[in-house]
């Protein structure tokens, strides 16, 4: 039998100080209050001072509570038979059915030694042309979604899942609302995709700590599954409420914070998650699609600053598509050299052009008169909008690729579009 | 002195330990946190009264309060000697590859394998002469490394006048055998093997003297060569919001740039694209020696999801390796991505020890330690008076792209040229996407002086016109300032861009890129007459076009002289002499 503490000396937001000797850092500890009884886990150790971040939170704790110690840090199962199932933060079942317990494994594990990982080398088609043409998205790729409260980004993550060819899905919820966590099961399971999905899901009536945990445990378990082989591909909505939470926990702690109340450790607590995306060299992969919403729409804003350093490229979701600038899968280039050989060119020609479209629109906007190159623009950028931008849009990328030159040839003639001569004569509708 | 110099863990706060030390510590020594039978590699980074801050260079989840430390009176090294080339270490100089084998998918904490290997043999040839008076550097002996010859020498912590008094005959060793004795004045000897140790925060200055660094360093890339070149043995750094292709064009010079020795610090950034230079290096060719990349290279790798505190200490494992290589008479190239998470780091660090913090919550020191890195760099005069040198490029990751913030400042204080990055450019899919009016650089160009000033007059007046264009429109601008316009884009697109994903375009010779530079200072220099502006766009349009594919063509190429034809006849069509 474990011993038991209560000398409770400090209760600060959801971080409580303990007296006790023996503790190891990291471990779980049981914080029995009048409200029941909360999983805690060790932040701190000063002499004899233990700080502990309670996951239900510290409210109704008083500083005679009792503190047990586990002796084991954060664990959760890595059974095949999570499949179908949904889970709180702290892997609680949400979904009445029974806890499970067996092969446990510890969260937050060590990084992949780089040597064994490989090269990604395979494409996930979504049949959206703006990712398959433009920012193909790879198998093993970490991809954040920036966008603002009210876009459809919750849909998206849903829609490239139900299309992408894995095995197993894992979503993490995070500050999630109620509806939309409904609406995620709802169209996970009219496609028929619940019973090969896990869901780890913090909505935002739950305790803030436990959002802390949402993306460790997704992760592990993903983890878990891409050692036995599996294609994993884990959905991350909202990185911005775990990064809140950090924060949260930061400030109580009294960390000197770096940016906007941000600890200076966001860059490395962020990576750590990200970085579990993977393709393992002899066994499966994870590809992490995450969405942050940019407070204020502002994307020099710490959580999406050091996300988009971290990710490998990003798509910026804003009214509703897919935004060209900006935009970026740093993978494609691994992939898209094999798909078709006009793809890379009708890729950068195709947003180059549609650059030009852009300032011929700044112009326009300004009264000013439009030349025979202006109104050539003109005509290109809204196909391309209408043909490649729109999210409604569901076409394999071969066809998309088609669609490409077609525009090209419905607005310009070939020397316009500084494509090289060989493709020209190979590609150009006649 | 005591041999079990110990202390007891107080103290945990992420990777920071605080330990109350039984007898004395000293500043940087390395300690190792006992827990069962794993032993944590920490370091000492403050000392207050009998208690010492340490930060643990792997995960401290476990440690408890009473853990017992021990003290092994050395400085974080590390270990230097015949067998580094081609190898991948993590900051710590821990190798990666015989790591997975041993503990396979993911790094176990606590696990320290040799370095290098010790039961190789060497083909051993001694070069000095018994009786000789050495110095710390002196070069000993050689064996062959690859393409070089490794020269072993006096080690850099011998200090004052010695006297060879034995030297190994020539035949096969391992690298910890003695090859040579040396003896003093005061009658100490000291046995030499190929293997030493130096502490990686420590420069190494086992050389004659620095000496102005000239030469152009050839990295083959058109922008930089020919606008904001690097010098052999110079410093530069390339900032760059996250996309704008930091990453891609650092892939580039490590590829292409003419260095002996490439030594790529992956610092707190993706996993992913280290795996890329892991698994290409071993099969690209080094078009300059016929073997391949990784032959000539080094790959320090602590990512961003590896500890904290083994990043900070990457930069500088990677810097005294290119040191090392450079006491050879070799030219080295250490790329650092990114330096801003190595800041990040120190950051973090400073946050644990309740430092005041100075802006952005970086510390007081920050600048200090930067100029201190970027001053490693050089080139130098060695003992026997040949030459090394170390060049240093280090990406900048600023928050926010914003070059006003501190890492970014820093830097651009210590380096002698910047290739700023910009998001409008890349954005525009104009890579790499230097920006050509915000960059500079202290160094020479390949090519004429005068030509690239006329260059730089072009796209700055370019620039204005298109900025005029703006307000006043198309319409109401004379021809005249838009055909300095135009100009000014074909410069852009058919020179300062270039694609390093195409075999032929991504690597421009030092030849090549003065041939085509004339053709193009020639076609800036022509007076162009057209009846109206949408003719003039045409007209450039197209003889972008016939450049473009020109680029693509290889130089010895039929097609290339077909090209070059095609393009002479083009600008005879508008211009006059």
């Amino acid at each position: 039998m474990r011993k038991v503490y209560h000398r409770i000396t400090q209760i600060a937001g959801n971080v409580i100080t303990v007296e006790a000797d023996q503790v190891s850092y990291n471990e779980l500890a049981e914080v029995s209050s009048s409200r029941g009884t909360s999983l805690a886990q060790v932040i701190r150790l000063q002499d004899n001072q233990v700080k502990l971040q309670v996951f239900a939170g510290s409210r109704g704790v008083s500083t005679d509570n009792q503190v047990r110690f586990l002796g084991h840090p954060m664990k959760v199962s890595s059974s095949v038979d999570l499949l179908g199932r949904i889970f709180t933060g702290r892997g609680q079942p949400r979904d009445r059915r029974p806890e499970i317990t067996d092969k446990l494994i510890e969260i937050g594990g060590p990084s992949v030694n780089p040597a064994k990982r490989t090269v990604p080398r395979n494409m996930i088609r979504t049949g959206i042309p703006m990712i398959d043409v433009f920012n193909t998205l790879v198998e093993s790729q970490k991809l954040p979604i920036f966008s603002v409260a009210g876009e459809p980004y919750n849909e998206l993550l849903a829609r490239i899942a139900l299309q992408a060819e894995v095995d197993v899905i894992i979503l993490g919820g995070m500050g999630l609302k109620y509806d939309d966590y409904l609406k995620f099961r709802n169209t996970l399971d009219e496609h028929g995709a619940l019973s090969r999905t896990v869901m780890f899901i913090h909505t935002a009536s739950d305790p803030v700590v436990e959002c802390l945990l949402v993306p460790d445990m997704a992760l592990a378990v993903a983890e878990s599954y891409a050692l036995n082989k599996q294609r994993v591909l884990v959905l991350l909505t909202d990185m911005t409420n775990f990064a809140d939470a950090l924060k949260e926990i930061a400030i109580t702690m009294e960390q000197i914070p770096s940016n906007r109340g941000y600890p200076g450790d966001l860059y490395s607590q962020l990576a750590c998650r990200y970085e579990k995306a993977v393709d393992f060299d002899g066994a499966g992969s994870i590809t992490i699609l995450a969405a942050t919403t940019m407070p204020g729409d502002d994307v020099t804003h710490p959580i999406p600053d050091n996300t988009g350093y971290i990710t490998e490229g990003q798509f910026y979701l804003r009214h509703g598509r897919i935004e060209p600038f900006g935009s970026l899968s740093r993978l494609k280039q691994q992939v898209n050299a094999d798909t078709r050989d006009d793809h890379r060119v009708i890729m950068d020609t195709m947003i180059r052009l549609y650059a030009d479209y852009k300032e011929t629109l700044e112009k326009q906007s300004m009264g000013f008169m439009m030349s025979a190159w202006d109104n050539k623009l003109l005509k290109y950028g809204d196909l391309f909008e209408r043909r490649m931008m729109d999210l409604s849009v569901n076409i394999p990328l071969e066809e998309a690729l088609d669609l490409g030159w077609k525009t090209l040839a419905e607005c310009f003639d070939r020397a316009e579009t500084g494509i090289k001569t060989d493709l020209l004569r190979e590609y150009w509708p006649k | 002195m005591q041999d079990s110099n110990t202390g007891r863990i107080v103290g945990v706060n992420g990777n920071m330990v605080t330990v109350e030390f039984d007898t004395h510590v000293t500043q940087n020594e390395v300690a190792y946190a006992v827990l069962g039978e794993e032993r944590l590699k920490c370091e000492v980074i403050r000392v207050r009264g009998q208690r010492a801050d340490l930060q643990v260079f792997e995960s401290t989840n476990g440690l408890t309060v009473g853990s017992a430390i021990e003290f092994t009176d050395e400085l974080l090294s590390v270990e230097l000697g015949p067998g580094l080339l081609t190898k991948v270490f993590d900051g710590l100089q821990n190798p990666l590859n015989e790591l997975a084998e041993k503990s396979g998918f993911f790094l176990q904490r606590g696990v320290y394998l040799p370095v290098l290997d010790y039961e190789t043999f060497w083909e051993f040839t001694p070069t000095a002469a018994v009786g000789a008076k050495v110095i710390a550097g002196d070069r000993l002996g050689q064996v062959p490394e690859g393409i070089f010859k490794h020269y072993i020498m006096v080690p850099f912590d011998v200090r004052g006048e010695w006297e060879l008094a034995e030297l190994a005959p020539p035949g096969k060793y391992k690298i910890a055998d003695p090859v040579a004795k040396l003896k003093n004045a005061k009658g100490e000897e000291r046995l030499v093997t190929m293997v030493q140790n130096w502490p990686v925060k420590i420069p190494i200055t086992a050389y004659k003297e620095k000496i102005l660094p000239e030469t152009t360093l050839i990295t083959q890339q058109r922008i930089i060569d020919t606008f904001f070149p690097v010098a052999v043995g110079g410093t530069f750094c390339t900032p760059g919001p996250f996309g704008a292709g930091k990453t891609v064009l650092q892939h580039a010079l490590s590829q292409y740039a003419e260095a002996d020795v490439v030594i790529i610090a992956a610092c707190g950034e993706r996993a992913g694209e280290v795996v890329e230079i892991l698994r290409e290096f071993p099969h690209l060719e080094d078009p300059r020696t016929g073997r391949t990349l990784i032959d000539r290279s080094i790959i320090i790798c602590n990512t961003s999801s590896m500890p904290v505190a083994a990043r900070e200490a990457s930069v500088y494992t990677a810097v005294t390796l290119a040191e090392y290589y450079r006491q050879m008479g070799l030219n080295c190239l250490l790329l650092a991505d990114s330096t801003s998470r190595w800041a990040q780091a120190l950051r973090e660090m400073s946050g644990r020890l309740e430092e005041i913090p100075g802006e952005e919550a970086f510390p007081a020191y920050l600048e200090s330690l930067i100029a201190g890195f970027y001053e490693r760099a050089g080139l130098v005069k060695l003992n026997d008076g040949s030459l090394g040198s170390v060049t240093i490029g280090g990406a900048v990751s600023p928050a926010g792209g914003n070059f006003e913030e501190p890492v970014t400042q820093a830097t651009l204080k210590v380096v002698g040229a910047f290739l700023g990055l910009s998001r409008e450019r890349s954005d525009a899919r104009r890579y790499p996407a230097i920006h050509p009016l915000d960059s500079w650089s202290h160094y020479r160009s390949i090519v004429d002086g005068d030509k690239i000033r006329k260059a730089r007059e072009a796209l700055r007046n370019g620039n204005e016109v298109n900025q005029m264009m703006k307000v006043i429109g198309e319409e109401g601008t004379h021809i005249s300032d838009f055909i300095v316009y135009l100009k000014s884009e074909f410069l852009d697109y058919v020179y300062l861009q270039q694609n390093t994903f195409d075999k032929v375009d991504g690597a421009t010779d030092q030849n090549r890129q003065r041939y085509v530079f004339d053709q193009v200072s020639e076609i800036l220099a022509a007076r162009f007459d057209f009846s109206d502006k949408d003719q003039a766009r045409r007209y450039f349009l197209e003889l972008r076009q016939i450049f473009i594919d020109w680029n693509y063509a290889a130089m010895d190429s039929a097609q290339f002289k077909k090209l070059e034809a095609a393009i002479d006849a083009k600008v005879k069509e508008h211009s006059h002499a």
